[in-house]
């Protein structure tokens, strides 16, 4: 390993020389990047490290979940609702191909996470020895970097890298796979964090030029649009943004993983792009004159078919990742840099403006939204449940200040266009990635990362089961958590493809499902099951009234559809409301 | 040049001397199932820093993508793409072959002086040849030999320096203050 030159020469020493063991390196790297949680599951190949682990225990606190993968999302959950970075720790082996879903999901949700794996001894390396697994080459494609140290003496500057990539510039999640001999031997322990890498450029420089073209294009347009995505939040640029946006008039829509950055009510939060998202915000796309892309990277689920996409209009894209600039759509003006210090530089050079008629357009096709989809799911006259009540009522008796954490399918769909929210980071789910199981153990990583938040995971009766055992993380940890699941006996995402492109053959989407009260109850997690409309609110209350965690199912329509929709490869102008 | 035609480019990558990185690099290509022609790692003219040079054969609106996710790797510090004309290149190639044929078939000679080729080695058995070139000539002269019978051949990728003057040096230089 060169790597010691790739480090400048800016560091600061932190702490002097002493002669420890490369496991107890790695509790010592953690503690003075500040971790104060990970977690983990123990083995083989991990066993020093825990070793340390038991005799650091007051100053970290390692959460036991009940499998890797919920370590992963747990530190996901974690980072989402903190801005921190997740840490979660495995041994080699099957422990470590565990964790390489929710890597995959941190890497295209760009979540700041170290994952920390045991390898088994340097002598036995590619010899098939017992649980040995290339992990650096299995990850390679899914992190933003990894490593394996076979020397005690190359742990620190591992971990201070690691945490460095992890957080800085787009972040990501990064991977140190350390041999068993390297965790046993002593060496000169000395901790310096690291404050640059001679390859690697965080944040790119920002063009004035690009800044005045983007000011004047937006200052000229009749019809501009803001797409919005998670770089606003991950940049913490949620005030530069807010004041660009109001300064200008700009109507702005979100992207999934956007969603929060500002309030779900504000005047100029015009709703959610994309394949379920509301109606206006995807056929004004296809109006606009100017579309301004704020952190987000054009994902297809936002863009539908792209040679029908925005093809109108000029198209501003901001981003911190110049990977992202031209890739899927071609832009006319390219802002590369830090959101916040980008947007603080644009609100100097733009007009005020109000562009009231252009926003009458939104409120026109938000009431026809209105009329078609959003009254009969919040307000619904048929006897059966919608999953839109029960995100009403959750809004109600958690005045929109809770943090949502949802699963994948039609309820995650329904929880992002109708649950309130008031703060930002309060939307926690897998959106690139799709993860069904993401929920539970997220939910408990931003539970244990923000106790003084309401954290309310949204699930479904398919994703739960993937992950269902976490519920004994919640048990031991006592994570007062509270969890719905919305059970329509379905995969209901699927069946609803099924249904409108597939004649209704519905291969494998039907659930017999267990009782899930009694499971819960057998952790000892309050619980209970709602059918019918009139015990809804009282349910939900007493959900959100239990100090400790609570389990909810609450029994939905079984064969309710989510709309609006843009059929995979139709325009974002096709959206369909039924 | 059309964006969206395709064409060869030379593809020179400064990166980090680092075991995993062509693992990283490599992924890249076989994501988007894009053939590479040709991939050599060495020093560069900078101590410490490697260069890979890929040759592949896309549209220019996709090498700017793919130059992007290469840079976006943290220890790539920088990724050039060329066209042939911006570019002096060569590969290399060795031919082993009967002695006999050395002696028996005039011709034989007449190639090896007309190509510039060169003779490495000649014992009782087998004599070997190698020639440095653009592809072209090489696959001409692996034509004229194989006539004859050829016991092994083999290619090196393509390596290549810029007509123009690389900034890299210079950005290294920036960097490390």
């Amino acid at each position: 390993m060169k790597g010691t030159q790739t480090i400048q020469k800016k560091t600061k020493k932190t702490e002097t020389t002493e002669r420890i063991s490369g496991s107890e390196a790695v509790i010592k790297c953690l503690l003075a990047e500040g971790v104060d949680i990970l977690y983990g599951y123990p083995g083989g190949a991990i066993m020093p490290v825990y070793d340390e682990l038991y005799k650091y225990q007051d100053k970290i606190h390692h959460v036991l979940t009940r499998h890797e993968q919920g370590a992963t999302h747990s530190a996901q959950g974690y980072a989402r609702i903190s801005g921190k970075v997740g840490v979660c720790m495995a041994t080699s082996g099957p422990g470590a191909t565990n964790l390489i879903t929710g890597i995959a999901d941190a890497q295209i949700d760009s979540t700041p996470m170290v994952c920390i794996t045991g390898q088994v001894g340097s002598h036995l390396l590619g010899s098939d020895a017992f649980q040995e697994t290339d992990i650096v080459g299995i990850s390679t494609p899914v992190t933003k970097w990894n490593i394996q140290v076979t020397k005690a003496s190359q742990i620190p500057e591992a971990f201070a890298k690691a945490f460095y990539i992890a957080k800085s510039g787009r972040p990501g999640p990064v991977l140190i796979d350390i041999t068993k001999d390297a965790q046993f031997e002593e060496f000169d322990f000395k901790y310096e964090k690291c404050k640059g890498i001679r390859s690697y450029k965080p944040v790119p420089n920002t063009d004035k030029n690009a800044l005045k073209t983007a000011a004047e294009l937006i200052n000229n347009a009749k019809k501009p649009m803001v797409v919005w995505g998670q770089g606003v939040i991950l940049g913490k640029a949620e005030e530069a943004f807010k004041a660009v946006i109001e300064k200008a008039g700009l109507p702005s829509a979100w992207t999934i993983l956007g969603a929060s950055a500002i309030p779900s009510k504000h005047p100029l939060n015009v709703g959610m792009v994309g394949m379920h998202g509301n109606y206006a915000p995807n056929v004004l796309t296809n109006q606009c004159d100017v579309l301004i892309a704020i952190g987000m990277r054009f994902d297809d689920r936002v863009t539908g078919s792209l040679n029908t996409y925005a093809k109108q209009a000029k198209v501003i894209h901001f981003d911190i990742d110049p990977a992202e600039i031209d890739k899927n759509v071609k832009t006319d003006v390219a802002v590369l840099g830090d959101a916040k210090e980008s947007l603080k530089s644009l609100l100097p050079l733009l007009n005020a403006n109000s562009h009231t008629n252009w926003h009458q357009n939104f409120k026109d096709l938000y009431q026809i939204e209105y009329d078609k989809v959003i009254k009969n799911e919040l307000h619904p006259t048929k006897e059966g449940l919608t999953m839109a009540e029960v995100l009403k009522e959750i809004n109600t008796q958690t005045k929109g200040e809770a943090a949502i954490v949802s699963d994948v399918g039609q309820h995650q769909m329904i929880a992002c266009r109708y649950a309130d929210f008031n703060t930002t980071k309060s939307n926690i789910t897998s959106g690139g990635l799709g993860t069904m199981g993401f929920a539970l153990p997220a939910a408990i990583g931003a539970k244990m990362a923000a106790p003084e938040r309401e954290v309310v995971a949204i699930i479904g009766d398919g994703g739960y089961q993937m992950t269902i055992q976490e519920l004994g993380t919640i048990f031991q940890q006592k994570v007062p958590v509270k969890i719905v699941v919305l059970n329509n006996e379905f995969l209901g995402m699927v069946r609803q493809w099924q249904q409108l492109f597939f004649d209704k053959r519905y291969a494998s989407t039907e659930m017999v499902n267990p009782d899930f009260v009694a499971i819960a109850k057998g952790y000892s997690i309050d619980a209970q099951k709602v059918t019918t409309r009139e015990n809804l609110k009282d349910a939900v209350k007493g959900m959100i009234d239990c100090k400790g965690p609570y389990f909810l199912e609450v029994r939905v329509e079984k064969e309710g559809n989510v709309f609006p929709m843009i059929p995979t490869g139709a325009s974002v102008s096709d959206i369909r409301l039924e | 040049m059309n964006q969206e035609e395709k064409q060869l480019y030379t593809i020179s990558i400064y990166t980090e001397n680092n075991i995993g990185l062509l693992n990283r690099i490599s992924a890249i290509f076989q994501r988007r199932h894009i053939n590479v022609e040709s991939l050599n790692t060495s020093p560069s003219e900078i101590e410490g820093v490697s260069k890979f040079t890929i040759l592949i054969r896309m549209s220019e609106v996709n090498v700017k993508k793919i130059i992007g996710q290469i840079e976006k790797q943290v220890e790539v510090i920088k990724a050039y793409y060329h066209t042939e004309d911006e570019t002096i290149y060569q590969e290399s190639c060795m031919f082993k072959i009967k002695s006999d044929l050395l002696f028996n078939e005039r011709q034989i000679q007449n190639i090896i002086k007309e190509s510039n080729a060169r003779i490495v080695t000649v014992n009782k058995a087998f004599f070997v040849i190698e020639k440095s070139g653009k592809k072209e000539e090489i696959d001409l002269l692996h034509r004229e030999l194989t006539v004859f019978g050829i016991m092994q051949f083999t290619r090196s990728g393509r390596i290549a320096v810029t007509k123009d003057e690389m900034k890299i040096s210079t950005m290294l230089a920036e960097l490390q203050h």
